[in-house]
């Protein structure tokens, strides 16, 4: 039973480790799954907007990582 | 599948699967080296095993789920996968936090499996070297073996798994040949390469999944990876500044 908590304590640290990052990441798929389809965004920019709002996730994410305590 | 999509799955899985046989290596070298190389070696060729069996039953099972619906999964596991790595890669490049050391994990586990006690003998099976070794190759193993379906979920599964499999045979050779830990792979600059390939990878599994059109389809993916590079330079400058002005004086 050990084993195993520590098996699934190991598989969930492979994806999750600072979780304002995982929350940030999941927030910007629901954006592209539920939202940008559905605010005339056109259909050939959905892509890329997507794209963006991962890369501005993570450079708010480093800034706030990078301060020192 | 195009040849673009072909060799950038073969390269992002090859240097994931390095990254990941280098730390395994590093344990099973430390165990072998200080506990003897027959439960070591064992250890490792179990996990081997294990991992084989657990894809073997997995794999095929992914073949029935549509195939939309395997991008969108995949490609959220390869963006939260990916992005841990990136994120970490940027502090490790900012300075911010401490780069992986090979060398001193090596040191590190050769003190703990010399305190540990119970070494093999010809009577009794060291079970300690044989878990550890298991167990360090199974966890690396398990991020290999995700990394390889998760690439080539477009179809490129056969060659992901040749870049993986090129990988390991690699480490193998060098650490037969220098029994001494990989320290000198330049670690966190191929996390820094590979996380940005695999968040790519991830971003664009996850649009096919939902079908955004990506411009350009499948060069897109070499677009995201170089946009990925700049933005990851940029965010190196913008912790190193952030920590330089929040350091406490």
């Amino acid at each position: 039973m050990n084993a195993l908590r520590i098996a699934l304590a190991e598989l969930w640290g492979l994806f999750v480790e600072d979780a304002t990052l995982t929350i940030g990441t999941l927030i910007c798929v629901a954006l592209a799954a539920f939202v940008i389809p559905r605010v005339g965004i056109g259909a050939q920019w959905r892509g890329p907007l997507f794209f963006l709002a991962i890369v501005v996730m993570l450079l708010e994410n480093v800034y706030r990582g990078a301060r020192r305590p | 599948m195009s040849l673009l999509h072909a060799s950038t799955a073969f390269v992002a899985a090859f240097l994931a699967s390095l990254v990941e046989c280098v730390e395994a290596l590093t344990i099973v070298l430390a165990v072998g080296a200080t506990r003897g190389w027959r439960p070591a070696l064992l250890g490792a060729a179990a996990s081997a095993i294990f991992l084989v069996i657990l894809v073997a039953i997995f794999g095929p099972a992914l073949g029935r789920v549509p195939i939309t619906t395997l991008q969108l999964i995949v490609g959220i596991l390869l963006l939260l996968f990916g992005i841990r790595w990136l994120r970490k890669a940027i502090l490790r490049a900012a300075r911010v936090i401490a780069t992986h050391d090979e060398a001193k994990i090596y040191a590190e586990e050769t003190a703990l499996m010399r305190s540990a006690g119970g070494a093999s003998t010809r009577a009794h099976f060291d079970t300690i070297a044989f878990l550890a070794c298991f167990k360090a190759v199974t966890l690396e193993g398990l991020e290999v073996s995700f990394t390889v379906i998760a690439i080539g979920a477009g179809g490129s599964l056969l060659v992901a798994s040749l870049g993986a499999a090129l990988a390991a045979v690699l480490v193998i050779m060098l650490g037969f040949v220098l029994h001494r830990p990989l320290s000198r792979v330049p670690e966190n600059t191929l996390k820094f390469t590979v996380g940005i390939m695999l968040t790519a990878f991830g971003i664009f599994w996850i649009g096919e999944g939902l079908a955004l059109p990506w411009p350009g389809e499948d060069l897109a993916l070499l677009a995201m990876i170089a946009l990925l590079l700049l933005f990851s330079a940029l965010a190196v400058r913008i912790a190193r500044s952030r920590a330089r002005t929040t350091a406490p004086s």
